[in-house]
């Protein structure tokens, strides 16, 4: 019989960050189908009179290792109290976010386990028994399922803003348990740590994201996509032209090499649609595509298409979006 | 200062990816096959360092004989030699047994810091730089975009989600390197460059040669296995807003549309 579910949250600036919720909600789905126990690990600094949060997400018992020496990820320290943690929870399966440091984690973990890793998965299933992930490879262009062998457990990371998060219940509470792991001495450090502060959507948790390509000729263009995205509420992101171009920062560039993105709606503004393009935002729900040329491959992954000098269709459509949302307040 | 680069060989970025009759790999005989552009960041960065301190740089790669081309690619940019595993046992197993492998290899030569793609662009598991440097017990700093070292040390810069982080690293260490052809912008290999790199050292190994028992790897050893591919959700066929509607229309029928169809603003 399987003993427990566990999964790894994140937490940051005194709270945690909302992929831990997708992936306890995930938990609990893989749980349930496994008639298992759904356990937690939090660790960082300041973080147990948070860890009952979790109950509402369907979390029943919660591990903390709080200590001022985890206030930032680094990998040493936090594979060494993680690992310590799952050995006490005994899990059958293992879920994990797939962010920036979910991602570092998991894969020293699976190295010090022994363990098999599905990385930046977006659907698990549970098929009689049977743990299976899928996630895309190359950038989305294909998919792959795996399995994991007899004996061994399954750890898997989830991409962030696609697992559903349960309706959460706050009268749910789960029990808490304080666990003292010795934090190992580390060979590396954070030296700082520089949080964008201008309250800029980070892409790959985007709900709406505007990207810019070739097509918008220069820097000082993009003014107008920004403008756009305020309205919106989306972020900004950029083809790997215009990243090559100098007009946008790296960590905008959406494709194969860059960010896969998977917003509710992409727009996509003077981008012809390489497929390394392609492959990193066509799983986006909505597409929008706006281009002067009919012929550009990115019409055929549009669910909408805009044939029109982009320069005179943004400001009509931002004018456009103004009015509705002034009918909407 | 030693260094050593890891790395993959992948299709091109530009490449049509199609499913084999298997169902669980992809073909691959029409495929052009390149330096996975992540590992080539790498391999810039260590040449840089190189560059700056002296010493050489090793390249390490596992797979067919179709990767002595990226490895030459490589040895034509600047490297100094390079050890391929090949050796079949491996393509039946899973990453952790060709990392398990690979650390021999890096032992051997006697690294002060480790360069690797952060993640490959084929099938993007982003796990063997953080499975190495555990292997190896030395700290890994993970999707660099920046780089320095005075060669006692190696401080990167990365980025996390709505931020930056600064960390650092006493040597020997891992690097593994995540930014964009923009911030790396690798070296083309120079004509000199490609005639030299013909008669630079390239090692094939096989398990044995590394000390060792190939019974220990492979499909036997694997704790997670690829057991289906599966081509992307078709997309239904979209529509191009009217061209008949002058501008205002087209804006406020796509402001329609995004409301009332798709509900996604």
């Amino acid at each position: 019989m399987p003993k427990s579910v566990c999964v790894i949250t994140e937490f940051r600036e005194g709270k945690f960050r909302r992929v831990s919720f997708e992936v306890a909600s995930e938990g609990r789905r893989i749980a349930d189908a496994l008639g298992a126990h759904l356990c937690a690990i939090v660790i960082g600094s300041g973080v147990t009179e948070k860890a009952s949060e979790l109950g509402a997400y369907g979390v029943e018992t919660v591990y903390v290792t709080d200590d001022p020496a985890l206030e930032h990820y680094l990998t040493e320290t936090y594979v060494t109290v993680t690992a310590a943690i799952i050995k006490e929870c005994d899990p059958a399966v293992v879920i994990l976010p797939a962010s920036v440091n979910g991602k570092d984690l998991g894969a020293r973990l699976a190295a010090r386990l022994e363990v098999g890793l599905a990385q930046d998965c977006v659907e698990v299933i549970c098929d009689k028994g049977t743990i299976k992930a899928k996630w895309p490879i190359f950038a989305g262009k294909c998919f792959a399922w795996s399995e994991w062998t007899e004996g061994t457990i399954p750890f898997i990371s989830c991409r962030p803003n696609v697992m559903d998060c349960l309706m959460p219940d706050e009268t749910k509470k789960p029990s808490v348990e304080v666990i003292k792991v010795p934090i190992p001495e580390a060979r590396s450090r954070v030296q700082r740590v520089d949080l964008d502060t201008s309250g800029k959507i980070e892409l790959t948790e985007a709900n709406i994201i505007i990207s810019g390509g070739r097509g918008m000729k220069d820097a000082s263009n993009y003014a107008m996509l920004e403008e756009l995205a305020a309205l919106l509420g989306a972020a900004v992101g950029a083809s790997r032209a215009a990243v090559d171009s100098g007009w946008r920062p790296h960590s905008d560039q959406v494709g194969q090499t860059g960010k896969v993105v998977n917003p509710n709606l992409y727009i996509a503004v003077g981008i012809s649609g390489a497929i390394q393009h392609l492959a990193g935002m066509g799983s986006s729900k909505f597409i929008v595509a706006v281009n002067k040329d009919s012929d550009a491959p990115i019409f055929s992954k549009a669910d909408y298409g805009v044939v029109a000098d982009l320069f005179q269709f943004v400001p009509a459509f931002t004018e456009e979006v103004r009015k509705y949302k002034a009918t909407c307040s | 200062m030693n260094i050593v680069v890891m790395l993959k060989q992948t299709p091109d970025t530009e490449s049509v990816i199609r499913i084999a009759s298997n169902g669980k790999s992809i073909v691959a005989d029409d495929l052009k096959w390149i330096i996975n552009p992540y590992d080539e960041f790498a391999l810039e960065a260590a040449l840089r360092l190189k560059e700056k301190h002296g010493g050489k740089v090793s390249i390490v790669s596992y797979g067919p004989q179709r990767v002595v081309e990226a490895i030459r690619t490589a040895l034509a940019m600047g490297a100094d030699d390079a050890v391929l595993i090949d050796d079949p046992v491996l393509a039946e197993g899973d990453l952790l047994g060709a990392v398990k492998a690979m650390s021999a290899a890096v032992k051997e030569l006697n690294p002060d810091i480790i360069c690797s793609g952060a993640r490959a662009v084929d099938y993007d598991q982003a796990q063997r730089g953080a499975m190495m440097a555990e292997f190896l017990g030395w700290p890994h700093l993970a999707l660099a975009v920046s780089l320095e070292s005075d060669g006692t040390k190696v401080t990167i810069k990365r980025p996390i989600e709505g931020g930056n982080v600064t960390l650092e690293a006493s040597l020997p260490a891992l690097v593994t390197f995540g930014g964009s052809h923009s911030i790396w912008n690798p070296r083309y290999a120079s004509l000199p460059g490609i005639m030299k790199a013909k008669k630079k050292p390239l090692a094939m190994k096989s398990l044995t040669d590394l000390g060792l028992n190939p019974a220990e790897f492979g499909g036997n050893s694997a704790k997670i296995l690829i057991t289906a591919l599966e081509p992307p959700p078709q997309r239904p066929a979209g529509r191009i807003l009217n061209g008949d509607l002058e501008l205002e229309g087209k804006a406020s029928e796509l402001v329609r549309a995004l409301h009332e169809e798709a509900r996604v603003i």
